[in-house]
């Protein structure tokens, strides 16, 4: 670890509190000797929602990847997005077990398009852009956060005053305008190019431009606390540069809020996406995604209702899959956690009353 | 204090000129605004090409309508002046009489919404937090996540298919059979066990309970036609009053305090006088009279805690006000239940009332009462979507800052004073917990606002979304600017006001001036 003073403390803490362990909270063993980070990698394989959520994202991820071909490699479902063919069953899913999935898994639309590849290329879209909007949000907000709270003064309040801008505007709005800017994308300019040859790409790097104010806000806090801490003090005495203190001493430690939040906001960018795709400034027809594809068939939902199942369906576990991931990465980072519990609180409350309740009936 | 505010209304209004300029551009420069008339081949397409190049005032590049578009929203500033000029959208309707419209629609949702989603959303919190790490917390956290991750189109679409299409089908012919009353019955049943806690007989005692009186009352239901006819009687109001009377009694003074106890009773006998006394009045309501009546009422109810007496009368105030509310909300539910059949068999609703899309149903020639009915039928499912996907964020922070507070010192220095559990968690850590909410409701009442652009253009109600959504895809500015305009301004002045309430709960804060 860069900074001792902080285990030290850290540890400092721990013997406390194991030492005298207060009503209800329970004290948190861990064994001497392990880093921050095999502490929080620790924490976070234990957490067990933290891990369905990810091995059920990680399999969703390879799925649909690996179903729908990236860029020019192929996948290995035998149909792609587009392909029309004949009605199989008048569409209905053919899937009946885990292992016998049929000509159409999960069924086909009105025209003989197959379900299943479209849920895939669908997912595949939105996981991109989820990407795009994460890493870029996350980029920018931290720079922007870092810099206005690490330097304060008048990079502070230019920074602050532009985030204030943005934030105030519901991102909602703004993603609708700037969908409606990447669709409408003008042949020929920068951003005409980049849409022809990325396709959705353009609406993730929008929305990420868009995306970052609540993480600048929060990463900036983070800052303003830990400029003050002495390893900063003295790091700076023994002579390290802004850059070096910026990178190596303050943005390990605030590392855990960062991914923390990007998560989070990973989760509401997928949400965020299918809406505008639905409300029809997203993702555009003839390319797919899972809001466009409810958008398309919500309609039919009393003659076709798988049409309208699977793709939310897919929705719900991405998005509910990088929420328990965030949980489990936010319990893990958090060094405060204590496990309180009110019913030992109770009951140590008892065990001490009762005593006290003998001596005074003797 | 007041230097503080001023300072925070002048960097507002910064800001917003800062805000509003960035989303003028960007939606005047998201398309083209003559698109349809490009590849037409209309007679007098130069004619109208022309027209709506004057109307929009094309040929001034878009920094500088932003100015003149500034010029005339800053008359709205004027008071009473009538020189509010937010343009005009494509259709040559002014922005002001649209926007105005469609603000009542949104706020009235929100407003519903935001009120439903912080009463539940903050109980489901509270008690996950006194049950941490129960099946009830394990349920209850889950269920937020799920609620946190659904898309809200998606849930409008279910509703409809089930809340509307389903329920109406149902009322055509409204019995339960009994197999789905044991069913529901059991159901209930499993909750009680999950949520009453404690020892095995208890559960037991408490789920048994709930099966037997739900299964009765759902068959005494089918049998008595009552989804067609409803209405609560003065039979249970009175029931329901003396529960509300114990329950309310319970959690605002403890059942020790008789004298908050007998004030909250005899505020529900009073209440039955009412019931009988009002009926006629209430037929001729008007939403001012109700209000004044549900003043009146807890005055009432505040005064008999008054004339009680005793040695704490504000608990005997409290407990005997908020009892007479509720009295009172019960007996206005019944007046809406009366007229029910009205409404049910009204020529424009013909037995279908549960709508899909709409904010009312057109030419109802209903009195207040009817036309009440006609406002919640279609307001149902738009505000449940709402509360469903904001509910989860309330719970979750309920819980974290309730678990931060009985953490803190000051719940054990009254646990070891002897307080009964009952004041500790309504006394002392509530009240503390709810500092932070109060802050986090005020924030997040802006970003409903614009969050509920997807509801109402799922549930088709003609607000603030359909506005925003036609003039995105017309490239329009002038609407798509009165609506950001209005829904910046709510946020900056939830914001400030978030921060004043928070310096005010919590004297630890003082904001710097």
């Amino acid at each position: 670890m860069t900074q001792p003073t902080q285990d030290i403390e850290l540890a400092a803490e721990e013997a406390e509190r194991a030492s005298a362990p207060a009503a209800g909270i329970e004290p948190v063993l861990e064994a001497k000797g392990l880093s921050q980070g095999q502490i929080v990698r620790k924490r976070f394989f234990g957490h067990t929602g933290a891990m369905v959520g990810l091995v059920a994202f990680v399999l969703i991820f390879l799925l649909a990847f690996s179903a729908s071909g990236i860029g020019p490699i192929p996948g290995w479902w035998k149909y792609s997005f587009t392909d029309v063919s004949s009605l199989v069953n008048d569409g209905a899913p053919t899937v009946t077990g885990p292992f016998s999935w049929g000509e159409h898994p999960f069924g086909q639309d009105r025209i003989g398009r197959d379900l299943f590849a479209m849920t895939m290329r669908g997912t595949e879209q939105s996981i991109m852009i989820m990407f795009i909007i994460g890493l870029l949000a996350g980029l920018i907000g931290v720079v922007i956060g870092s810099l206005s709270g690490y330097f304060r003064g008048w990079v502070e309040a230019v920074l602050m005053r532009l985030t204030d801008v943005i934030i105030i505007v519901p991102l909602l709005l703004l993603a609708a305008v700037l969908g409606q800017i990447a669709a409408n994308k003008g042949a020929g300019t920068f951003l005409g190019y980049i849409a022809n040859n990325f396709g959705v790409a353009l609406l993730g790097i929008l929305i990420g431009c868009a995306a970052w104010p609540s993480l600048a806000r929060v990463v900036r806090g983070e800052f303003l606390s830990l400029r003050e801490r002495e390893f900063v003090d003295a790091a700076r005495i023994s002579g390290a540069s802004n850059t070096r203190i910026i990178f190596k001493h303050i943005l390990p430690n605030a590392v855990g809020v960062v991914i923390v939040n990007v998560t989070l906001l990973m989760s509401s960018a997928i949400l965020l996406e299918t809406a505008l795709s639905y409300l029809g400034v997203g993702v555009h027809p003839p390319d797919t995604s899972l809001g466009l594809l409810i958008s398309q068939n919500q309609q039919a939902f009393s003659t076709r209702p798988w049409l309208f199942w699977f793709p939310g369906l897919f929705i719900i576990l991405i998005c509910l899959s990088i929420n328990f991931i965030g949980d489990g990465l936010r319990d893990a980072f958090d060094p405060r956690q204590k496990k309180f519990n009110s019913k030992k609180a109770k009951d140590s409350r008892a065990t001490a009353a009762k005593p006290a309740a003998e001596t005074a009936g003797a | 204090m007041v230097t503080y505010i001023v300072r925070r209304l002048i960097t507002a209004v910064l800001i917003l000129l800062g805000a509003s300029f960035v989303v003028y551009i960007l939606t005047a420069a998201s398309g083209d605004p003559l698109q349809e008339y490009r590849g037409s081949n209309l007679p007098n397409v130069a004619d109208l090409i022309k027209a709506r190049t004057q109307l929009l005032d094309l040929d001034t590049p878009a920094p500088l309508r932003y100015f003149k578009w500034l010029a005339g929203a800053g008359g709205c500033l004027i008071p009473f002046a009538g020189s509010c000029d937010l343009g005009k959208n494509l259709a040559g309707q002014p922005v002001t009489a649209a926007l105005g419209q469609a603000m009542t629609q949104t706020l009235g949702l929100v407003t519903a919404a935001i009120i439903l989603a912080v009463l539940v959303g903050v109980f489901l919190g509270i008690i996950t937090a006194l049950r941490q790490y129960s099946a009830l917390d394990y349920g209850v956290t889950f269920m937020a996540f799920l609620f946190f991750s659904l898309p809200i189109f998606w849930v409008a679409v279910l509703l409809k298919e089930y809340g509307a299409i389903d329920f109406n089908n149902f009322l055509r012919d409204p019995q339960i059979p009994l197999l789905t009353a044991l069913t529901i019955g059991l159901v209930v049943a499993v909750l009680a066990w999950i949520i009453s806690g404690g020892a095995v007989k208890r559960r037991a005692v408490s789920a048994a309970a709930a099966f037997v009186v739900v299964t009765a009352v759902l068959l005494y239901l089918s049998v008595t036609n009552w989804f067609r006819s409803p209405g609560l009687g003065p039979v249970v109001i009175l029931i329901a009053g003396a529960a509300i009377a114990f329950g309310v009694t319970l959690l605002s003074a403890g059942l020790k305090n008789r004298k908050a106890l007998y004030s909250a009773l005899i505020t529900v006998g009073l209440g039955i006088i009412a019931y009988y006394s009002v009926q006629g009045l209430l037929d001729q309501a008007t939403p001012l009279m109700i209000v004044l009546l549900a003043i009146a009422t807890v005055l009432v109810g505040a005064a008999v805690g008054y004339f009680m007496g005793g040695y704490d009368r504000g608990q005997n105030m409290r407990a005997g006000g908020i009892t007479a509310f509720l009295i009172g909300v019960l007996i206005v539910a019944d007046k809406y239940m009366q007229n029910w059949p009205d409404y049910f068999n009204n020529g424009r609703v013909r037995g279908r009332p549960i709508a899909t899309i709409g904010a009312a149903t057109p030419n109802l020639n209903g009195d207040y009462w009817v036309s009440g009915l006609d406002a919640f039928t279609h307001l149902i499912l738009p505000t449940v979507a709402l509360v469903l996907i904001s509910l989860a964020s309330y719970t979750r922070f309920t819980r974290s800052s309730m678990l931060e507070i009985m953490n803190m010192d000051y719940i054990r220095t009254a646990r070891a004073k002897g307080l009964s559990e009952r004041t500790v968690v309504m006394r002392h850590a509530f009240r503390n917990a709810l500092i932070p909410i109060a802050t986090v409701v005020a924030f997040d009442i802006g970003g409903l606002i614009g969050g509920a652009v997807i509801t109402e253009t799922v549930f088709a109600i003609p607000g603030m979304g359909v506005l925003f959504f036609d003039g995105i895809s017309h490239v329009d500015p002038n609407p798509v600017m009165g609506v950001f305009i209005v829904t910046a301004i709510t946020a900056m002045v939830f914001n400030l006001i978030a921060d004043l309430v928070y310096s005010a709960l919590d004297p630890r804060v003082r904001v710097k001036s």
